[in-house]
Formats: structure tokens, C-alpha cells, sequence
């Protein structure tokens, strides 16, 4: 009894010792990552070609999960505000919502689903296939020519996205809420103004989604890199990413929100 | 081998939506104006009592927009909230007799403080105060006065 008792804490310690050991690796990959800077006319066209992987092929599903989850928005909240008369105050609601935490979180969220788990895949692969080696041989810095140009792709492609998922949901509840609905468009937008701060509201949601865009890309280049060079550990890396990804993003959107609207 | 330049022209296409959005949410959406540099001037007011008014609350003449308030402290000396404002300059002057109070705008609604001007000659400068005041209501001591005056009134008849 106190022997199984003495192996079930011995196993905790180990993975704690695990999940510590793996933090630290991944800050120190993060870091050697972060300084090599790659060549700007040699790391340019690389940049831009993962921009558009990450980016802009993520560019349709951030879309239509925004003008879906704009319409959803302005529904529900139609509907709980037409018992207080309040629906003209169904602009503030829905842009609150969208600019302060829905856009940042489920962009950051569908872009760990989806771009993060393409950049884990594809750097795993590169792993168990050998290519990394193979670059490091011939004198090519495998984190150069590789993992840099996807790391700041992901960095500078997850603003951009948190952004035209704002517009398109904002969009989409205007033509639920305005268009279908019935309210009032002058007063929709104009309660909205009053009560969306450029700096308290939109600024600190772009911030979050930088601070998301970072943390989602780190993951998933590190995942990638760190893992099992067999086709059973590239799909346990990739599902490593989404998971904590999503864990992390979560996380992170508590303390950042109590940081910036709570009474800290 | 994809293309090179049509993939450039669609990452560059995409940073200038991206570009577009901000300034989509900037001005329709936070209502940001770039005409927002009116020189303004400073007004002190001393309330009793100033629950629910915020900072960045509108100040109001006549219910056209003239400020906002800058900040809400309370001051240990003269026991009474002080609320420093700032008004547009372009807004006209004030007499040293105008009055300030705490309304309410709209059911739902934030306060905001609505100022009249009094008779004087004289006119307030930056950093003037505003002697004449009036609090914001409060829900429980207005109810408070209503049940204390029926009372007090049933109280008259029986007697």
C-alpha cells in the first residue's frame, strides 16, 4: 500500500521534472531562435513564403469563423435585451465582446489549430525525414533557413488575423442586428463609438493578440522541433500543440484581462 | 515552384487588409477623431457626493459635449469629492456663479456632469472652481426621503 503510494508520487515528481526540463529546453530553442536573425535578402522571400502559408491560407477560416460568430453574437444578444429595451445598446455589446476577447482568443485558438499544427507537422517531418541535418551538413543553419522565417511569420500574421476577424464579426452582427433584426443602425453604431476606447479597448486587444501570436508560434515550432523523429511522434507533437496551445492562450487571456480591465 | 512575385503581391495584400481593419476599428468602430486637440481649460468642482460618475465622463452645456472630466479624488481637507474637468476653450466662459451637477443619461445610462452658467461679469479662469454644486442622486436615499415624507404625512393626518 505505502509502496504504490511511494510510486505514485515518484512518478509525479518525474513528469514534473519532465514538464520542467522541457520549459526550459523550449526557452532555450526560443532564444537561439530569436538570435539568429536570418540575412534580410536571403530571409526575405523566406518570410514572405511563410506569411502566406501561415497567414493568408489561414485568411478563410478567420473570416468565416468571424462573420459566423458576429452573427451568433448579435442573436443572442438581441435577444436578451429586447426584454430590458435595451437593444440599442446591441453595437457596444457585441464590440466589446469581440474587440476585448473574442477576437483575440478564438483567432489566436483557430490559428493554434490550424497554423500551428501545419508548422509542427512540417518541422517534425523535416526532422524524421533527416532534412535538418542534412542543412546543418551543408552549412545551412537549419533554425535560419527554417524555423526563424515561421516563427516571425506567425508573430506578425496573428495581429493581422485578430484584426479582420474583429471587422468581419462586427460586420456580421451589423447585418443580423441591423439588417434582420430591426435595430436601429444609427444608434447600433453610435452607442458603440461612445463606448469602444481606442487605447482601453482596441490597443490592449491587439497587445493580447501579439502576446497570443507569440506564445502559439513558440509552441509550435518547438513541438515540432523537439519531436520523436517517427510519424507516431510528429502526430503526438502536433496534437501536443493544439493542446497547449489552447491551454496557454486561455491562461494567458486571464491574467492579461485582469492586468488590463481588472482592478489590478 | 509556386509563383514568387504573385506570392509576394498576396502577402502584401494581406498586411494592407490587415492595415485597413486597424483603421476600420480605430475610427467606426472606437470613434477615435484626429480633431481631438481642442485646446481645453481646467474646472474644479466639490461634490458630496459623486457615486457613478466616472473618469472620461462627458461634461455638458445646454447637452452639447464641452469636456470630460479628468479625475475623481477625494480630498481630506474639505471632506467632499473634487472633480477636476477639462472644458474646450472654444466652448465660451463660465461666470464665477455657474452651477454644476451629476445627471444621469437615460435609463440605463452614465453619468455625466451638466453645467449652467450663472449672472455674474466675472468669468472663471484655468483651474477656477465651481462653487454651487449638486450631487448625484443616490436610489436608496431618495427612497429613503419618499417613505419618511409618507409616513411623516400619514403621521400629520391621524393627528
Amino acid at each position: 500500500m505505502l509502496q504504490s503510494l511511494g510510486n505514485y508520487l515518484q512518478r509525479i515528481g518525474a513528469k514534473t521534472f519532465t514538464f520542467l526540463q522541457s520549459l526550459g529546453q523550449s526557452a532555450i530553442f526560443l532564444s537561439q531562435v530569436l538570435i539568429a536573425v536570418p540575412n534580410v535578402r536571403r530571409g526575405y522571400p523566406l518570410l514572405v513564403k511563410q506569411m502566406y502559408n501561415l497567414g493568408i491560407m489561414s485568411l478563410v477560416i478567420i473570416a468565416v469563423s468571424g462573420a459566423f460568430i458576429g452573427m451568433v453574437l448579435a442573436l443572442q444578444g438581441y435577444s436578451v435585451l429586447v426584454r430590458f429595451g435595451a437593444v440599442d445598446a446591441l453595437g457596444q455589446l457585441v464590440s466589446l465582446s469581440l474587440v476585448r476577447e473574442l477576437g483575440p482568443v478564438v483567432t489566436a485558438l483557430l490559428f493554434a489549430g490550424r497554423a500551428g499544427s501545419a508548422v509542427t507537422a512540417e518541422i517534425g517531418l523535416m526532422k524524421a525525414t533527416e532534412q535538418l541535418s542534412s542543412l546543418e551538413m551543408i552549412g545551412v543553419d537549419p533554425l535560419r533557413q527554417v524555423v526563424s522565417p515561421r516563427l516571425w511569420a506567425g508573430f506578425y500574421s496573428m495581429p493581422i488575423l485578430a484584426m479582420i476577424f474583429n471587422v468581419v464579426a462586427i460586420y456580421g452582427a451589423v447585418g443580423i442586428g441591423v439588417g434582420v433584426l430591426g435595430v436601429y443602425e444609427g444608434s447600433f453604431w453610435s452607442n458603440m463609438q461612445n463606448s469602444v476606447d481606442f487605447q482601453q479597448d482596441i490597443v490592449n486587444g491587439i497587445i493580447k493578440s501579439i502576446v497570443f501570436g507569440l506564445l502559439v508560434i513558440w509552441i509550435a515550432v518547438y513541438q515540432g522541433y523537439a519531436a520523436e523523429p517517427t510519424s507516431e511522434g510528429i502526430s503526438k507533437a502536433t496534437t501536443k500543440t493544439v493542446v497547449i496551445s489552447s491551454l496557454v492562450i486561455l491562461g494567458f487571456d486571464f491574467i492579461l484581462t485582469a492586468i488590463m480591465f481588472g482592478a489590478f | 515552384m509556386v509563383n514568387m512575385r504573385a506570392i509576394e503581391i498576396a502577402v502584401g495584400a494581406f498586411v494592407v487588409v490587415g492595415v485597413i481593419a486597424l483603421a476600420q476599428l480605430a475610427f467606426q468602430v472606437s470613434g477615435l477623431t484626429l480633431s481631438n486637440n481642442r485646446p481645453t481649460y481646467e474646472l474644479v468642482a466639490y461634490f458630496d457626493n459623486v457615486s457613478g460618475l466616472t473618469n472620461r465622463a462627458r461634461v455638458q452645456m445646454s447637452g452639447v459635449v464641452v469636456g470630460n472630466v479628468r479625475e475623481i479624488i477625494y480630498d481630506p481637507v474639505a471632506y467632499r469629492a473634487r472633480v477636476t474637468m477639462d472644458v474646450y476653450r472654444d466652448s465660451g466662459e463660465l461666470s464665477i456663479d455657474s452651477s454644476a451637477s451629476i445627471q444621469t443619461a437615460g435609463l440605463l445610462g452614465e453619468k455625466y456632469i451638466s453645467l449652467a452658467t450663472g449672472g455674474e461679469d466675472e468669468v472663471l479662469k484655468d483651474g477656477g472652481v465651481i462653487q454651487d454644486t449638486q450631487s448625484s442622486l443616490v436610489l436608496e436615499e431618495l427612497i429613503g426621503k419618499l417613505l419618511t415624507s409618507l409616513t411623516s404625512d400619514s403621521d400629520k393626518e391621524t393627528n
